[in-house]
């Protein structure tokens, strides 16, 4: 919480000198693991404004609420250049029947490698990794997780047309990620199959003014403890009135988790860029 | 759920579509005096952008006009030929920057919207100039 009111005072202390080279809503929102992307699936774009002469940081705070599980997930990204993105995550999971919380801290580095979402011919592709460390790991132990910890890499590519769809302008995102990660990492990584798998993810939105963005999130999941862990999905609008903030909220569909089923509910994020 | 606001989404878009699908862009524009009142306000806006206006110390205002008029008009499928220097050579030695580039972008759509053009028509005028940024920056 100290931390948010820092930042908070960073925030309100820099908007006069924030980067702002980019369109508006362009860079996409902050997911659930802290990097730039939709509210699930990590982004190809860096966050925030900054262009290849700028910085930029930006803060976040994002709860999704399903029927038996909440997650709740501060955090904030830095982009140099519009070049290396490092984002760092707090993410506490509860669990609402055992009335129980699992922490996990996730960090992120995502650099571009070639073009720009808006301007060249190819859709901008970026490198990721994610290093998930769970603070709390008793949950992830008894399901049968062989680690508290582990590392996610992945490649994004990402394009934005301009008046491509009856005029609106059109987005959409293509992620693949090696991982061994069960649910996030809140339940570990790894299990009775230990292999790292590669899973696709993919976001589409349509932007229906310059402040305005609705679009769909799918994100394969493995199941490497066997307990029938299923792909998520959501739908969001994203309301961007300003280059210093952005609020999304989603209607998740994240199937099973843990045996608990049909986890379906809402999400609501928020992002100030500075 | 996802398939019903998909389905909600592309109706509105597609209902949105019909309304001046046969136009060419010069006619949504509002043709020569659309496109003059888009010009003269962006050069309104640039004239009140310290940042941006630095770039136009040199500039003649009135053949900046005239030229950014006939170039609008052509890229917009319009009965004009732009006869002005190429993009290369206009702005090498200018040195510009991807941030003030995108920033005179917003200075565009800001006098798109003073003028009253729709966000649609804004955005294939943006698509027809994007491809154009290569030939602008860092030169």
């Amino acid at each position: 919480m100290r931390i948010l009111i820092i930042f908070s005072l960073m925030w309100a202390g820099s908007i006069a000198h924030a980067a702002d080279g980019k369109l508006i809503a362009t860079p996409g929102v902050s997911q659930i693991e802290g990097s730039a992307g939709g509210g699930i699936v990590p982004w190809a774009q860096l966050a925030g404004y900054a262009s290849r002469d700028e910085i930029a940081g930006n803060v976040f705070c994002s709860r999704g609420d399903v029927s038996d599980y909440r997650l709740d997930v501060c955090g904030a990204q830095a982009n140099f250049y519009d070049r290396v993105e490092f984002s760092v995550a707090k993410q506490r999971f509860r669990i609402n029947a055992a009335d129980l919380t699992i922490r996990q801290d996730v960090f992120g580095i995502k650099t571009r490698v070639y073009g720009d979402l808006v301007y060249s011919r190819f859709p901008q592709v970026s490198l990721g990794v994610m290093h998930k460390r769970l603070r709390d790991d008793e949950i992830a132990n008894a399901l049968g997780a062989k680690r508290s910890h582990g590392t996610d890499f992945y490649v994004a590519a990402s394009k934005l047309h301009l008046g491509a769809f009856a005029g609106y302008n059109w987005l959409w995102n293509l992620t693949a990620r090696h991982t061994s990660a069960n649910e996030l990492g809140i339940l570990g990584h790894g299990g009775s199959d230990q292999g790292r798998r590669l899973q696709l993810e993919a976001s589409t939105a349509v932007l229906l003014g310059r402040h305005v963005a609705v679009g769909v999130e799918y994100r394969q999941k493995p199941d490497n403890l066997g307990l029938g862990e299923d792909d998520w999905k959501d739908i969001f609008v994203a309301w961007i009135p300003n280059k210093h903030l952005n609020v999304t909220a989603a209607w998740l569909d994240l199937g099973d988790i843990a045996g608990a089923k049909n986890q379906r509910g809402w999400y609501l994020s928020v992002t100030g860029n500075f | 759920m996802n398939k019903l606001l998909f389905t909600t989404v592309l109706l509105v878009v597609s209902a949105c579509s019909h309304h001046n699908s046969n136009a060419s862009l010069y006619q949504q524009l509002g043709e020569q005096e659309g496109i003059e009142a888009i010009v003269e306000a962006f050069i309104n806006q640039i004239g009140n952008d310290e940042r941006i206006f630095a770039y136009f110390a040199d500039t003649h205002v009135s053949r900046f006009r005239d030229k950014l008029i006939l170039h609008f008009c052509d890229i917009s499928d319009g009965p004009c030929v732009y006869d002005g220097d190429n993009m290369v050579d206009i702005h090498t030695g200018m040195n510009i920057t991807e941030g003030d580039f995108n920033h005179t972008v917003d200075l565009l759509i800001a006098a798109m919207n003073e003028v009253g053009v729709s966000h649609r028509v804004q955005n294939r005028l943006l698509a027809r100039l994007a491809p154009l940024r290569d030939e602008m920056i860092y030169i």
